[in-house]
């Protein structure tokens, strides 16, 4: 009796969690299959799941319509420059509060953190005006420099988590072997670190990747990643569902296949520390 | 050359002084082992000693030179650590030859020093595989491998036989003798086991709180300890203590007395008692007695004998082996 209790429960627990799997993946899948609708199908009501003319005309006219090509070098000039400037930022400052703590670090850790509660709109007119002053605005440098800052926090935090988890004994044999500071950095605690450096880059990657607020608000044409390409779909003219679609999945694509191939290493990436 | 001189050494952590001013004197050549029970400060001298730990107050001598703000990169020092500290990204190969990237040697030399060592070592096979995919002893090997190589002024070993076992110990043991007989480098080496130190020093150190209870080579310990501490360390089974009238009558407070220097017999004897425990290993026999108005004693007696639990025996001290101490536990 008690096997057939736990089918029935194995049941359920499966039947559930496929439930709650595809009613968070519906939404990718419905802007997925809008963008093979023709723009009456979309706003159709009732409307049809799988059985309508297929078309892959939206595809074309948003290729016509924008560069597509410009916006994704941009995203990911935009999110790869400032993931890897923020590691390089961060990989010293982590080692320093992982290896060398002071009196003030785990202090330095929450401020860090904090300035993630602060609501980005809160900050947008002084950082548009040093913008608008410094030339940066509509610039990949710009967008490269203010991602970096905003993602600065999670960078360190996590990097922060990888390297405490790394024994110091080798550290210091490091520094016995006659390491000096960069060396021990670059060819003891870097390699070390590889797998958390590797999760830690990803997250980023996706993460500036799908910013929206600073790319939308800092750029106009020349930076605009693929934020901005999907925005130029919703006009106040009114709304395009299809071609918005076909706009959205462009955009996505990419970094849902980049997270598709890497979420065993993200996963562990992101449960280090937590589960050992 | 690994002349090491401590002078006026102190260290604290926060309010909390662990070495209170010391000072010691390492000659060039010398095998020195720390040893102490744990929390004695073994560890942060040697650390201090190899620059790992800034020291308080006092200075540092190598060679003559004041090393106290030198870096430990720049100290001229190795260490083995008791984790063995070998790093995983790399092969046993680059291991041992890291220290030699770091000197900036060219390739060719280094890799005729990492087989070198290696062959010394018995790593050759393993040249090629990761930390991972070794031993303990062989680990270990890597890590002495990797002290060997860059020709340090003094070795400094900090427990690193403890996380083997009994019968890798003792061979370890071995061959880090033979290595120091080799070598005649100075190596310092920080134990809180007393028979890795009594078989291995040319000169122990004997700490307590930070405090140093005595210097002197293995058999001076062993003969002449300075006060109770010492006498209660060094050797084993530890020495039974004994105060009242029976110290009183050599003129003492508490007199010592080594397990191996008391004679066992079951008609006649000074101490009457009764055995608790008896330990028949062969070559030795060990018992533990109860005696009235002592402590229990331990008693080892050579070879088989013919005593077991619950027996009454006789004993009697060697009395030219008698260690006698003052009531603030200091050697008469």
């Amino acid at each position: 009796m008690a096997r057939a209790v736990s089918t029935r429960r194995k049941l359920f627990v499966t039947l559930l969690a496929w439930s709650i799997g595809i009613a968070i993946f519906f939404p990718i899948l419905w802007t997925f299959l809008t963008s093979f609708k023709t723009e009456a199908e979309a706003i159709a009501s009732p409307p049809s799941l799988f059985f309508f003319d297929w078309t892959t005309e939206n595809y074309a006219e948003v290729n016509s319509r924008s560069n597509y090509g410009l916006h994704f070098a941009n995203s990911v000039i935009i999110s790869l420059g400032s993931t890897l400037l923020g590691l390089l930022i961060a990989i010293p400052a982590a080692w320093s509060m992982a290896f060398v703590p002071g009196k003030r670090t785990k202090d330095i850790l929450m401020w860090m953190l904090s300035t993630k509660m602060l609501p980005p709109v809160g900050v947008l007119i002084p950082i548009y005006l040093m913008f608008r002053d410094t030339g940066l605005l509509d610039s990949r440098l710009g967008l490269v420099i203010v991602l970096t800052l905003i993602n600065l926090p999670i960078i360190v935090w996590m990097l922060y988590t990888y390297f405490k988890e790394i024994p110091v004994d080798i550290l210091e044999a490091a520094r016995m072997d006659g390491a000096a500071l960069w060396s021990e950095i670059i060819y003891v605690l870097t390699p070390m670190a590889v797998p958390g450096i590797a999760s830690t880059l990803l997250l980023n990657v996706i993460l500036a990747w799908n910013e929206a607020f600073w790319t939308l608000n800092l750029t106009a044409a020349k930076a605009a990643p693929l934020t901005a390409f999907i925005a130029s779909y919703s006009s106040p003219e009114g709304l395009f569902y299809a071609k918005l679609s076909a706009a959205s999945t462009m955009a996505i694509a990419p970094i849902l296949i980049l997270g598709w191939f890497s979420q065993k290493q993200l996963v562990r990436g992101l449960t280090f520390g937590a589960v050992k | 050359m690994g002349h090491i001189a401590l002078k006026k050494v102190t260290k604290s952590f926060g309010t909390t002084q662990v070495i209170p001013p010391l000072d010691l004197e390492i000659n060039d050549g010398e095998f020195v082992v720390f040893v102490g029970p744990s929390g004695c400060g073994k560890s942060t001298l040697l650390r201090l000693i190899a620059g790992l730990e800034d020291v308080s107050g006092g200075t540092i001598e190598i060679n003559g030179n004041d090393a106290t703000s030198i870096p430990p990169a720049k100290r001229g020092l190795a260490m083995v650590f008791q984790s063995y500290a070998l790093y995983p990204h790399m092969s046993v190969r680059k291991n041992i030859g890291f220290p030699l990237k770091m000197a900036g040697l060219d390739k060719a030399a280094a890799d005729k020093k990492i087989e070198d060592a290696a062959s010394v070592l018995n790593l050759t096979d393993y040249l090629e595989r990761r930390p991972g995919q070794l031993s303990g002893g062989q680990r270990q090997r890597v890590a002495i491998g990797r002290a060997i190589v860059r020709e340090p002024d003094a070795f400094l070993f900090d427990e690193p036989l403890s996380n083997l076992d009994a019968a890798l110990r003792v061979n370890m043991r071995l061959e880090i003798s033979e290595l120091h007989n080799s070598l005649k480098t100075t190596m310092i080496y920080v134990t809180h086991d007393q028979v890795e130190a009594m078989t291995m020093a040319d000169k122990i150190v004997v700490l307590r709180a930070g405090y140093i209870e005595q210097v002197g080579s293995p058999l001076e310990l062993y003969r002449s300890p300075a006060n109770l501490f010492v006498a209660s360390f060094i050797g084993s089974p530890k020495m039974n203590f004994i105060e009242g009238k029976d110290a009183e009558a050599h003129g003492a407070h508490t007199i010592g007395v080594r397990p191996e220097h008391v004679s066992v017999s079951k008609t006649e004897g000074l101490w009457k008692g009764k055995v608790g425990v008896s330990e028949h290993l062969g070559s030795d026999t060990f018992l533990r007695v109860a005696v009235d108005g002592f402590e229990p004693m331990t008693i080892r007696a050579d070879g088989e004998v013919d005593i077991y639990h619950g027996d009454t025996v006789y004993m009697s001290p060697d009395p030219t082996k008698i260690y006698k101490f003052d009531a603030a536990g200091q050697a008469l």
